[in-house]
C-alpha cells in the first residue's frame, strides 16, 4: 500500500523555481501495474525518485504500508530502499568491472547476505531471466536487452515489493523493449507493484492504470 | 551490514578496474616510503660508521687536553692568564693513579721526511712505547718504539705504511736512516696498513719518542695525553684522579679538559641521530605529497564513478558504507604502496651496500614503522575527503551522470 499526500518538490533552475511535483496525492495498492506518462519535464521521474526514496519531497507525506517514510533517518531510508524497492534504469547502470552474476549479487553483497544464500538467489534470478549462460560476461560483452535483463534481475533479487522502472526500454530496439516489458509484466503478475515511466503511448496503454502528468501535476 | 571480505573484494575490483590510477597511486606512495627508508638509512649509516670508528680508537680511553673548554661565568681574566701547558712531568704524575693502566703523551707537528732524494711532508707524532697498545696499532715489520724513560730522546722512528711505500718502495727500510727536518733517525718499524681513523691518516705518519719530537719542534709541552683506564667501571674515578693530580700540580687550577670516549661518542651519536630524524622528516614530505596525490586521484575516481555511487545509493547503501568502501580502497592502495616502497628501499640499500661496502646502510626500525604508519594514515586521512564527497553526492543527480 503506497499513499502520497500533497507531495511538493521544487527545483531551482537558474533563478527560477520549477515545480517537479506540485501537490501530488496518490494511492496505489500492492500488486498494481501503473504507467506514468507525460511530456519530458512533467515530473514523471521525480515522482518515481520520491517513491523510491531517492529524492526528498519539500513537503507532504509518503506512507508506505502505513508508515510515514519521509520522517525516517538516512540510514532507515536506505534500509527501506534496500528491502522494498527495486530500480530499473534507462541506462541500465551496471557496474562495468563486474560480471553479470556479480552485478546481480551486488545488492545482496552490500546488504551482507551470506555467500551460499547469495549464490542461490543469484542463480534463481539468472535462470528466471534466461541469463544462466551469460553469468560470467561483463556488461560490455552483453547486448542491450541482456543488460536490461541483468539490471532487472538485480532489482528483484532482493524480493522488493515495488519495482520502479524509468524508461526501461528507452535504450533498446523494439523487440528487446517488448521482451523487457513482458518480463516486467510477468513479475507484476507474481505480485510485485510495478511503476513504469514511459513516454511511449503504446507501452503505457498496457498498464491497468495510467497516470498522466503535466508540469508536476497529476491529471485527474 | 556488508561483510568485511566483500568490502575488501569490492575495493580490489575497483583497483583492478582502474589500473592506471592504481599504478600511479602505488608509485607515489612507494616513492615516499622508499625515500624514507633510504634517507634514514644514510643517517643511521653515518651514525654506525662513526661509532665503529670510535671503537677502533681503543676502549676505555680518556683524552686529556690542556686548557679548559668549559665556559664559566664572569668577565674574562684581565691579567692575560693563559692555561698552563701539560708537561712530561704531568704525564708521569698521572701514571700514579691506580686506575690508569697505560698512558701515551702525544706531541704532533708536521715536518718533511726524506730518504735520499725522496722527500714527503707528513705528520710527526711524538709518543712512547705505550701508544702501541693504547692506540691499538699493528706493525707490518720491525718493532715499535722501545721502552725508554719518558724524557729521553732516541734517534729511532716508526713509519706509517704509506710513508714507507713512498720513500722506500719495495726496498727494506729497517735500519735505514731517514732525515726529519734537521734530525736523523733510524727506521725500526713500519705500521700495518690501517687507513683513516677519525680523520687521522695513520698511514702517512712518522712516530718518534716524545722527547725527540719535543726537541724537533722546540716545545716543552704535550699536545694531548691518551689515558687507558683499567676498566669501564672506573672511568669516572680515573677521570677524577687525573683532574686532582693536575690540580695539585697546577696550583689548584683546573686547567685541563678530559674527554672520555663515551662522551665524544654520545655527542656524535646525538648529532647524527638528529640528522637521521631530519632526513626522515624531509622524506616524510614526499609521503605527504603522496597523500595529496591519493586525495587527488580518489577525487577523480569519485567523479568517474558518479553513476556507480548513484547506483549504490539506489540499492540502499547507507552513507557510512559508501565512505567505508572508498576508504578501504585508499587504505589498500597506500598499504600496497608502502609495501612496494619498503621493497624498493631495501633493494636500494642493498645496491648501495654493494658500491660502498664500508658504510653500513641500515634503515632504523623506527623509520620503517613510521614510514608505513604515516603512509597508511595519509592514505586514510586524504582518502576521507573524497569518500565523504562520494557519500554526499545527490543520488538522483549521480544516477543521471552529474556530480
Amino acid at each position: 500500500m503506497i499513499r502520497l499526500e500533497h507531495i511538493n518538490r521544487t527545483f531551482k533552475v537558474g533563478d527560477e523555481l520549477v515545480h517537479g511535483l506540485d501537490d501530488v496525492s496518490l494511492q496505489l495498492k500492492d500488486g498494481d501495474y501503473v504507467s506514468i506518462m507525460g511530456p519530458s519535464g512533467s515530473g514523471k521521474s521525480t515522482l518515481l525518485n520520491v517513491l523510491g526514496l531517492l529524492d526528498q519531497p519539500d513537503s507532504g507525506n509518503y506512507f508506505l504500508n502505513g508508515d510515514d517514510v519521509t520522517q525516517l533517518s538516512e540510514l532507515k531510508q536506505a534500509r527501506v530502499r534496500r528491502e522494498k524497492v527495486g530500480f530499473v534504469f534507462q541506462t541500465f547502470h551496471l557496474v562495468p568491472r563486474l560480471t553479470a552474476a556479480e552485478n546481480i549479487a551486488l545488492p545482496l553483497t552490500l546488504a551482507g547476505v551470506e555467500h551460499e544464500e547469495r549464490d542461490q538467489r543469484v542463480n534463481e534470478a539468472l535462470a528466471s531471466l534466461n541469463l544462466t549462460d551469460r553469468r560470467h560476461h561483463r556488461p560490455d560483452q552483453l547486448s542491450g536487452g541482456q543488460r536490461q535483463r541483468v539490471a532487472i534481475a538485480r532489482a528483484v533479487v532482493t524480493k522488493p515489493v515495488m519495482l520502479l522502472a524509468d524508461e526501461p526500454t528507452g535504450n533498446l530496439d523494439h523487440a528487446s523493449g517488448i521482451d523487457v516489458i513482458n518480463i516486467l509484466e510477468q513479475l507484476n503478475t507474481q505480485g510485485i507493484t510495478l511503476l513504469l515511466v514511459t513516454h511511449d503511448a503504446e507501452l503505457g496503454e498496457r498498464a491497468q492504470r495510467i497516470i498522466h502528468m503535466v508540469d508536476g501535476k497529476v491529471l485527474p | 551490514m556488508m561483510r568485511p571480505n566483500d568490502i575488501v573484494q569490492f575495493a580490489f575490483h575497483a583497483m583492478q578496474g582502474y589500473r592506471t590510477r592504481t599504478y600511479l597511486m602505488l608509485l607515489a606512495m612507494a616513492i615516499g616510503v622508499a625515500s624514507v627508508v633510504l634517507l634514514t638509512s644514510l643517517g643511521e649509516g653515518a651514525r654506525l660508521y662513526v661509532s665503529q670508528q670510535f671503537s677502533s680508537l681503543g676502549t676505555h680511553l680518556l683524552i686529556i687536553l690542556p686548557g679548559r673548554s668549559e665556559t664559566t661565568g664572569g668577565a674574562p681574566p684581565l691579567m692575560g692568564e693563559t692555561p698552563r701547558d701539560l708537561t712530561l712531568q704531568d704525564v708521569m704524575a698521572m701514571k700514579k693513579s691506580r686506575h690508569v693502566r697505560r698512558l701515551a703523551p702525544i706531541v704532533v707537528g708536521a715536518a718533511p721526511v726524506s730518504y735520499r732524494q725522496l722527500e714527503r711532508e707528513v705528520m710527526i707524532i711524538g709518543s712512547t712505547a705505550s701508544l702501541y697498545e693504547v692506540r691499538q696499532l699493528a706493525l707490518s715489520r720491525g718493532q715499535f718504539l722501545p721502552e725508554l724513560e719518558i724524557t729521553r730522546s732516541a734517534s729511532v722512528c716508526v713509519l706509517g705504511n704509506t710513508l714507507y711505500r713512498e720513500l722506500f718502495g719495495t726496498q727494506t727500510s729497517l735500519g735505514k736512516w731517514v732525515r726529519v727536518s734537521d734530525y736523523r733517525c733510524r727506521v725500526i718499524g713500519v705500521l700495518e696498513e690501517e687507513g683513516m681513523s677519525l680523520g687521522m691518516d695513520m698511514g702517512d705518519v712518522l712516530i718518534m719518542p716524545v722527547a725527540s719530537a719535543q726537541s724537533l719542534f722546540n716545545v716543552n709541552s704535550v699536545f694531548r695525553v691518551l689515558v687507558e683506564v683499567r676498566s669501564g667501571e672506573v672511568m669516572d674515578r680515573a677521570q677524577q684522579d687525573v683532574i686532582n693530580i693536575i690540580r695539585t700540580r697546577h696550583d689548584g687550577e683546573d686547567d685541563i679538559t678530559v674527554l672520555s670516549q663515551d662522551a665524544l661518542l654520545s655527542t656524535f651519536d646525538r648529532i647524527l641521530s638528529a640528522l637521521t630524524y631530519s632526513l626522515g622528516g624531509i622524506a616524510a614530505i614526499s609521503l605527504l605529497v603522496a597523500g595529496i596525490m591519493i586525495m587527488n586521484v580518489m577525487l577523480v575516481a569519485v567523479a568517474q564513478r558518479t553513476a556507480e555511487i548513484g547506483l549504490l545509493k539506489a540499492l540502499g547503501t547507507p552513507r557510512k558504507l559508501i565512505i567505508l568502501l572508498f576508504l578501504t580502497e585508499s587504505a589498500f592502495l597506500s598499504m600496497m604502496g608502502a609495501l612496494l616502497g619498503l621493497i624498493i628501499g631495501f633493494s636500494g640499500n642493498w645496491l648501495l651496500q654493494q658500491y660502498f661496502p664500508d658504510f653500513p646502510f641500515v634503515a632504523p626500525n623506527w623509520a620503517l614503522w613510521a614510514a608505513v604508519v604515516v603512509a597508511v594514515s595519509t592514505g586514510l586521512v586524504f582518502g576521507l575527503l573524497p569518500a565523504r564527497h562520494a557519500a554526499d553526492l545527490d543520488a538522483v543527480q549521480a544516477l543521471s551522470g552529474h556530480s
